[in-house]
């Protein structure tokens, strides 16, 4: 999930870097209830959970607490939305692009506030959330916005005396279930080709990260989508998520999470009603850095790839496969840039790291890095938590890694980078492959034919050449193999969303 | 040229929707702009703004009282030179315009649609007094297309895929669909802003950039989008603009040797002329939309109030000025008479005048060329034996109004049945059989649109196929809109704008086979 979307290359036209943007402080959160029917609603529990910020463990405030009777209502007002008549169904679909477009202009309007929210939820560093998350949940509505009147069916050349055209129709009450990583953009990736099609949408955003989502339901209500289009209800996992999961009134299911997790969404979509289902899940992804490769660019790659967002990233590079000759050299470097990543308060303008999301992640992390000193991987830097600072974690370099530790094995999700060494590209190939998930990977290299064997022979849903987390609204993204059903962005993401109707006449004559 | 069916199908929201496009639905229709100050006169090339290189200008006039309303900068080929120059450097390897992200294109297109809608009234009073139209239809037809079209080609900036291809050998095969380069637009007089922006938004959505020449009768609002195109930022060069006559400017777009593309919405006649001068030149690619001689067929089982209605917009919408005009209208014998009836009801309501005033509904004819065109026409019909049912001759003694006219009992064979009027001119004409109609409605060298009314489902979808033209409207007429490709069949036209179809006219495919050690599937 992690992205750079081009937004930090691209950036501005003229060149000119513009002044860094500042948090706002002291911000007053405005929006903890549940959002239905484009108006805001208790927990009809009357529970309400906190949320916290994982950078100082302080409580940033409650939220209402959803359970199954409020997905139920969600649910309703969705349907009632979606019903044949309605002002959503009737609405000309350049217009629906047209409210997607103006939902981009007041995330841009808000774009400071959303990026304080997110950076006091999730503790990723203040900069990255404004031109990295924001940017990206930008583009994506406004890209969507561009598909809504653009979903063509085709008249198809059939047997027989008939004519015969498909027509592409939204699936009907979408819910979406969204992480805690890119709280914000992997929302705008799920609700914006989910509205862009003509759905409905009942929305749990991840119980650690709600704030965002939350905020964007007043936008949604600004912008004036009819009731019910969107519908957002906090809570956790086993309550909210399971209810969407199995409601029989729900007819897709777009779940982003560890595969764990993905398997439950998916078995409970089968007994309930076979509602659709996309996943975007784990993944522990290849990168191979052959002896050809421009060096200084696969070391900050590399980096990059594993230790943006605190390591918490599905698309994190958490298997460095290096060429033997430029082994000793690359782990040098890479130990070099990860001793120099500056860790601290994710609104200090220098913190390129922040804290992990909880305490149990933070735990998981730290004993992975046990096991793998254990397992005989050489510690190069790090391997603990920064002294006195709670969720805090040193990035970590593992050097002589092998295959068989858990460390290569299991998604860390954590700021550990683990290097591997090999000698051949068919070696390499195999062991790349060697495993469950298949999100990304990645190749560096100079050479055209090895690039494009590479890209072919990984078993991956994307490629990255000479480039890592490149990840771009335009282009389809998600996994083969256990790392995910289905793609989201992109033009493909659009058939996700829809239902394909073939239509058949029967003419007394035929004319080609 | 099409725009929506005024009555039948208003353009507004549908019903119930309007709560949720509140910014999106009609507001009331404002006055026309008062004092309206015309700005631009110039040339329009790299951002600035030029005298010609002759010296001269032209008179804009105001066809409903002939006066001139300014004198504009009149470009030739000296000046479209120099427009090249400056779109050619636009397209330059390297240049900001080639480096721009594709999605960034669309981002432009986009502020352009914000700025028009933002000088929405002054548009619309100007396209009012410049082209003789109607003011709300200028306000609420030619306005909302513009922004509409303008949004929906936006959107495609960075959707327009190549494909990757699973060749023959050990290949890596993909295309690109890369901009053309520098193309030429030359913009008919009917509808001066919608069709400047369907040229202009295909080319620059697809990354190419233009040379655009605005009909020398309504120059306008094109200049007028100039100063828009500079306020959005696109960079110099990439939207050059050159006012001027279609001998002068337009022939020198045509038969330039460094314009890669020439798009052309008008005449027939004109046409030909242009595609004449693309292949003796440097066989520079070229569309057309020209002009129709459209049929619109009604079914006795029709409903029959509908088909009148939308027969009659289909033919006198903006004077009968637009290339869509139903101005064949084959009706089923047995309610012929009533049809005909209905029909001179309806054109004997309307008020003709000045069109910036409220309560007129038929403006003037764009120039004493097409009006004693028309006139000359109406002529040929009452003397080859047409029964003039109303209307018939010219209006007032100012300005270049034409009485709504009605014929019956026209028959295949004369004048008004064969020919393009472009005037507010009904031809109404009687069938028996589908086979016949469908031999009669094709029997002619265009092929730009055709309506069929009927409430048979068999009926319609036969005759929609047996039809030669390029867009077919069943139980409905005129109904254009962005995502569908429009153009003709015949000698109504080559290719097509709008749609995605549109999009490809503005693109070069580029294959790029790279030799691999092995492949794999």
């Amino acid at each position: 999930m992690a992205t750079t979307n081009g937004a930090v290359e691209n950036g501005q036209l003229d060149g000119k870097p513009p002044a860094l943007p500042c948090p706002i402080r002291n911000l007053e959160v405005k929006f903890t209830k549940i959002f239905i029917n484009n108006d805001w609603h208790d927990s009809k529990s009357g529970k309400k959970f906190a949320t916290y910020n994982p950078s100082t463990l302080e409580k940033i405030c409650e939220v209402e607490e959803g359970d199954k009777p409020d997905v139920d209502k969600a649910v309703v007002a969705a349907q009632a939305a979606f019903q044949r008549g309605s002002p959503w169904r009737r609405l000309d679909a350049l217009s629906r692009g047209q409210l997607l477009h103006q939902l981009a202009d007041l995330v841009e309007r808000d774009r400071t506030i959303l990026a304080t929210l997110e950076t006091m939820d999730t503790g990723k560093p203040f900069l990255h959330a404004f031109f990295i998350d924001l940017e990206a949940c930008i583009k994506t509505f406004r890209y969507f916005a561009g598909w809504a009147d653009k979903i063509q069916g085709k008249t198809i050349p059939t047997d027989d005396n008939v004519v015969c055209f498909t027509r592409h129709e939204p699936i009907g009450v979408c819910g979406a279930i969204t992480p805690w990583n890119f709280p914000l953009m992997m929302l705008a990736w799920k609700l914006a080709p989910a509205l862009c099609c003509g759905n409905t949408v009942v929305l749990k955003p991840a119980e650690q990260t709600p704030l965002t989502a939350l905020y964007l339901g007043s936008l949604i209500k600004e912008v004036g989508f009819p009731p019910g289009v969107v519908n957002i209800v906090p809570g956790f996992g086993p309550t909210v998520g399971a209810a969407i999961s199995s409601h029989p009134q729900i007819n897709k299911i777009a779940f982003t999470g560890s595969t764990e997790v993905g398997k439950l969404v998916k078995e409970a979509a089968s007994q309930s009603n076979l509602k659709r289902v996309t996943l975007e899940l784990g993944g522990k992804n290849p990168c191979i850095i052959c002896a050809d490769a421009d060096l200084d660019l696969a070391v900050e790659c590399a980096h990059q790839g594993v230790f943006f967002n605190q390591g918490q990233c599905c698309t994190a590079a958490s298997r460095v496969f290096v060429e033997e000759q430029v082994y000793g050299e690359f782990v040098r470097r890479s130990v070099e840039y990860a001793k120099k990543r500056p860790v601290g308060d994710p609104f200090d303008a220098k913190t390129e790291q922040g804290p992990q999301i909880d305490q149990k992640q933070f735990d998981k992390i730290l004993e992975l890095i046990e096991s793998g000193k254990k397992e005989g991987a050489k510690l190069e830097c790090g391997g603990s938590a920064m002294e006195d600072r709670g969720l805090f974690i040193k990035p970590t370099v593992f050097s002589d890694v092998t295959d068989n530790m858990r460390i290569a094995k299991e998604e860390i999700f954590g700021p550990v980078q683990t290097i591997l060494k090999f000698k051949s590209l068919e070696e390499v190939i195999k062991r790349a492959n060697s495993t469950d998930y298949g999100l990304t990977a990645a190749v560096f290299t100079k050479n055209l034919d090895k690039a494009l064997k590479l890209a072919s022979a990984l078993e991956s849903g994307t490629v990255w050449i000479n480039c890592y987390n490149a990840v771009y609204t335009q282009a389809p993204f998600g996994g083969f193999k256990m790392s995910g059903n289905g793609r989201e962005l992109g033009e493909y993401a659009l058939a996700e969303y829809t239902e394909v109707k073939t239509v058949t006449i029967k003419l007394d004559d035929k004319s080609s | 040229m099409l725009y929506q069916n005024p009555s039948a199908e208003p353009v507004t929201s549908v019903p119930g929707a309007e709560s949720a496009m509140s910014s999106q639905a009609h507001p009331d229709i404002p006055a026309p702009l008062a004092n309206l100050k015309i700005q631009h006169t110039k040339i329009f090339i790299n951002n600035e703004w030029h005298g010609s290189v002759s010296g001269k200008k032209f008179p804009v006039l105001n066809p409903a009282t002939e006066e001139v309303i300014c004198r504009v900068e009149e470009g030739d080929k000296a000046d479209v030179d120099k427009a090249v120059k400056a779109a050619r450097q636009a397209f330059q390897i390297g240049s900001p315009w080639r480096t721009m992200d594709a999605s960034e294109r669309g981002r432009l297109l986009n502020k352009l649609a914000d700025l028009i809608e933002r000088d929405r009234l002054l548009l619309a009073t100007m396209e009012s007094l410049n082209a003789g139209k109607i003011f709300s239809h200028a306000y609420l037809f030619d306005l909302e297309v513009t922004i509409k079209s303008l949004r929906y080609i936006a959107g495609w900036a960075d959707k327009i895929h190549g494909q990757t291809i699973p060749s023959d050998g050990d290949l890596f095969t993909f295309t690109r669909r890369e901009p053309i380069g520098v193309c030429g637009q030359i913009i008919p007089w009917n509808g001066p802003l919608v069709m400047l922006i369907w040229k202009l938004g295909s080319a620059l959505s697809c990354g190419n950039t233009v040379i655009v020449k605005p009909a020398e009768q309504t120059p306008l609002t094109a200049l007028q989008v100039a100063s828009l195109i500079k306020e959005v930022g696109f960079p110099p060069g990439v939207v050059n603009i050159v006012p001027g006559y279609g001998p002068t400017a337009g022939a020198a777009i045509s038969s330039h040797m460094d314009i890669d593309k020439v798009a052309f919405t008008g005449s027939t006649q004109v046409g030909k002329l242009i595609k004449e001068a693309a292949g003796k030149s440097n066989l520079k690619r070229v569309t057309l939309e020209l002009g129709g001689k459209s049929p619109c067929i009604v079914f006795a089982d029709a409903d029959l109030d509908s088909a009148v209605e939308f027969a009659h917009q289909g033919v006198f919408f903006h004077q009968g000025q637009i290339c869509i005009a139903a101005s064949r209208l084959f009706v089923e014998e047995s309610i012929y008479d009533e049809f005909v009836r209905k029909s001179v009801e309806r054109a004997k309501k309307y008020v003709l005048g000045n069109p910036l005033n409220s309560g007129i509904t038929q403006g003037p004819q764009i120039d004493k060329e097409q009006h004693d065109k028309i006139l000359d026409l109406i002529e040929s019909g009452k003397k080859e034996g047409a029964k003039l049912e109303c209307g018939g001759g010219r209006w007032g003694n100012k300005g270049y109004f034409v009485q709504p006219t009605v014929f019956s009992n026209v028959t295949d064979e004369m004048r008004i049945a064969k020919e393009e009027i472009f005037g507010p001119v009904q031809q109404i004409m009687k069938f028996k059989s589908l086979d016949d109609v469908i031999k009669r409605a094709n029997n002619t060298t265009y092929g730009l649109a055709a309506g069929v009314f009927t409430k048979d489902l068999d009926k319609a979808i036969t005759i929609s196929s047996a039809l030669q033209a390029g867009v077919v409207w069943v139980n409905c007429y005129s109904m254009i809109s962005p995502q569908c490709p429009f153009g003709g069949f015949k000698m109504s036209g080559n290719g097509r704008e709008m749609g995605e179809c549109g999009l490809y006219e503005y693109t070069e495919l580029k294959t790029v086979a790279i030799k691999i050690s092995q492949k794999n599937s």
